[in-house]
């Protein structure tokens, strides 16, 4: 009894200590992969979040306290993204994690964070993040499954059935093809072609020839990230195979135009709203949060935006929005705020999540966009 | 059946081209100084890179490319004279080693100055395809093709009928005696490095409407032009193109006829070939002659 009741007291105090903390910042710890392989992923997002937290400290904080941003680049390796994750536990004591600019990269983050109870939110596509469902990590991009059901879905409506898929070799290239030949038969597709080739590549005329010379293909579905499309892009024009061509995606950049100029003409991928926010009807929900984010991120950089920098605008808002919501000391209050996030418009869709669903984007979050004279057009 | 297997054999060509200007660049720093210069690589990336950016800048193609090779040349002789020629006692191994640090370094700056992202460059010609017979050719190969004869040309005449040339190979055989002959050594070592960078940044000006370009390009070329000297015979110009265009051409006819996924794995396998059934490369130079 005796016992119970210090127990009280000590927490009396601690509450009665609180006052004195509220001008302590709230620590938010990132692993971005700002150089390396993943540098023109990792760059925007860590942008982002310096953009917005610095916004948000001019308007007074959360819950009136300073946000602090702890970050550290991993260099685009796994490895480092463990050791600086660990840091940012021990000894910055952050209040959340935010990053993980890879799949593999958050794959090495996660087993600390479940061990150390603290909320993670991830800017990677891995479908193997959320699934199966881990209790303290959350994520905000869509999954590579749901961009080939998207592209899955315009072909059946344009009665392709028939597909050759070309998957680069990188993480993101074998995941998307693992999660492609997963879900192809339940859309009725089935694959003549299944070739691979290099992010690095230079040239990739060798396995087109092969695919053009696989007389049932269709079209082609190309899983890839960066430079390579845009070299197979080059390449398909050069053999003018003139089949529909069809990219994941990791295209979503105006980068991919200007490098592959005419040879993208009818081109067609799934992406994220925030690359056609000025296209979008004004009716339209998400609109206001798209052209929002680009306007100011445009007048900070003098850049575009890409869809990675509002994964990261995303995973801080939803952060933001459950310290609000659960205040910051108790860590798992906060992850139950993330958890129970519901309706929320985010530059990558409307995020519901449940126990069951880490991410709680639906197939909403992609639009099916065609390039023509060198923009992005909506299909309807 | 034909028109594949030529687009397969055109792919590896082209392919195969660029791996032997990279090669080459290894065999030319090999010959005179025994080391073999990551940095290789660089040197085509910075020919890619500075091409783009002074043809942003407003520069016609022929200035732009000019400034492109200039630049990185006077680059190499710096490096070689900075590091290198201050190193000169130093092991092989440890020269080598501070040609992998100089890459960082490179790649590093070209990094923070140019940016990250990936540049184009517009052919030299007309960008529309070539077809032969059908296959497909891109616009800037037969370009390429006739760099690389010529170029090859002039190297050949260099080494065999100039006295530079003749000094250098002196070197490659014996330094020290080449230096009581009155060789300047030290001079041979920054003319080689000066010609390997020049040689690499030509190769991509030559390259960058084909391949693209960004800041970390070098690391790959410079890997598979380092397997196509070693398959050539490290140290020989002709074993250099001959190696290049091998590489070249077995990753595309393996991704073709066999798999893709194997397609790297290739110039590795052909690497163990060549290595067992000829341990000097295709072209190399008999032992005895490095005695």
């Amino acid at each position: 009894m005796l016992k119970g009741l210090s127990f009280l007291v000590i927490l009396a105090n601690i509450g009665l200590g609180l006052p004195a903390l509220a001008s302590e910042p709230i620590r938010i710890g990132s692993v971005l992969s700002v150089s390396g392989s993943a540098a023109f992923l990792g760059e925007p997002e860590l942008k982002t979040l310096q953009l917005y937290i610095e916004k948000t400290n001019q308007n007074g904080g959360v819950l009136g306290r300073p946000l602090q941003l702890i970050h550290y680049d991993d260099g685009s390796d796994a490895g480092k993204a463990n050791s600086f994750a660990k840091r940012l536990i021990d000894d910055d004591k952050v209040d959340i994690l935010l990053g993980g600019t890879t799949t593999g990269s958050t794959m090495s983050m996660v087993p600390l964070a479940e061990k150390a109870e603290i909320p993670f939110i991830s800017l990677a596509g891995g479908t193997v993040i959320i699934e199966p469902v881990k209790k303290w990590v959350f994520k905000t991009p869509h999954t590579d499954r749901m961009a080939s059901e998207k592209v899955f879905t315009d072909m059946k409506s344009r009665g392709i059935s028939k597909v050759a898929l070309l998957s680069e070799t990188s993480g993101f290239g074998q995941s998307g093809k693992k999660e492609t030949e997963a879900v192809a038969g339940r859309f009725g597709i089935t694959l003549v072609a299944n070739e691979t080739y290099g992010p690095k590549d230079t040239d990739v005329t060798a396995q087109l020839t092969k695919i053009r010379n696989t007389p049932e293909v269709e079209a082609v579905f190309v899983y890839g990230l960066g430079q390579g499309p845009a070299v197979v892009t080059n390449n398909y024009q050069q053999l003018a195979i003139g089949l529909p061509l069809y990219h994941a995606h990791g295209i979503g950049s105006e980068q991919f135009i200007t490098l592959t100029g005419t040879a993208s003409e009818g081109v067609r991928l799934p992406a994220a709203a925030l690359l056609i926010a000025d296209k979008l009807a004004d009716s339209d929900p998400q609109k206001a949060v798209v052209t929002g984010y680009r306007k100011v991120y445009r007048e900070a950089f003098q850049e575009d935006v890409s869809t990675f920098g509002g994964h990261a605008y995303d995973a801080l808002m939803i952060a933001l929005n459950a310290f609000a919501k659960a205040g910051v000391n108790d860590k798992a209050k906060v992850r139950d705020a993330i958890e129970q996030t519901k309706g929320y418009m985010g530059t990558g869709g409307a995020v519901t999540m449940s126990p069951t669903d880490h991410m709680g984007l639906d197939e909403t979050a992609f639009r099916m966009l065609e390039i023509h004279n060198a923009t992005w057009t909506l299909i309807k | 059946m034909l028109a594949p297997f030529l687009q397969y054999l055109i792919s590896g060509i082209t392919v195969g081209m660029v791996y032997a200007f990279s090669a080459l660049g290894f065999s030319l720093i090999y010959n005179a100084s025994g080391v073999v210069n990551f940095a290789q690589g660089e040197f085509i990336m910075l020919g890619g890179m500075l091409a783009v950016f002074f043809s942003k800048a407003g520069l016609p193609f022929p200035a732009a490319a000019v400034l492109a090779i200039v630049i990185p040349t006077l680059l190499g002789m710096m490096i070689e004279r900075l590091t290198i020629a201050r190193a000169k006692n130093a092991e092989i191994l440890s020269l080598i080693i501070i040609t992998i640090g100089i890459s960082l370094v490179l790649r590093g700056l070209t990094q923070i100055f140019m940016g990250k992202a990936v540049h184009a460059l517009a052919p030299i010609s007309d960008s529309r395809p070539i077809h032969l017979a059908g296959a497909v050719m891109h616009s800037q190969s037969p370009w390429v093709l006739g760099f690389t004869v010529t170029v090859m040309a002039m190297l050949w005449y260099f080494f065999r009928h100039s006295l530079s040339g003749k000094k250098i190979l002196a070197t490659s055989c014996n330094r020290s005696a080449a230096q009581l002959m009155g060789i300047n050594t030290q001079w041979v070592m920054t003319f080689s490095y000066a010609m390997a960078a020049a040689l690499g940044s030509l190769a991509g000006v030559l390259i960058t409407p084909i391949t693209m370009t960004s800041y970390d390009v070098g690391i790959m070329l410079g890997l598979k032009g380092f397997i196509g000297a070693v398959v050539g015979g490290m140290g020989s110009g002709m074993g250099a193109i001959a190696g290049g265009l091998i590489v070249g051409i077995a990753e595309s006819l393996g991704a073709g006829y066999i798999s893709s996924a194997y397609k790297d794995a290739m110039a590795f396998l052909l690497i163990f070939v060549i290595l067992f059934l000829r341990p000097r490369g295709l072209f190399g130079a008999k032992a005895t002659d490095r005695v």
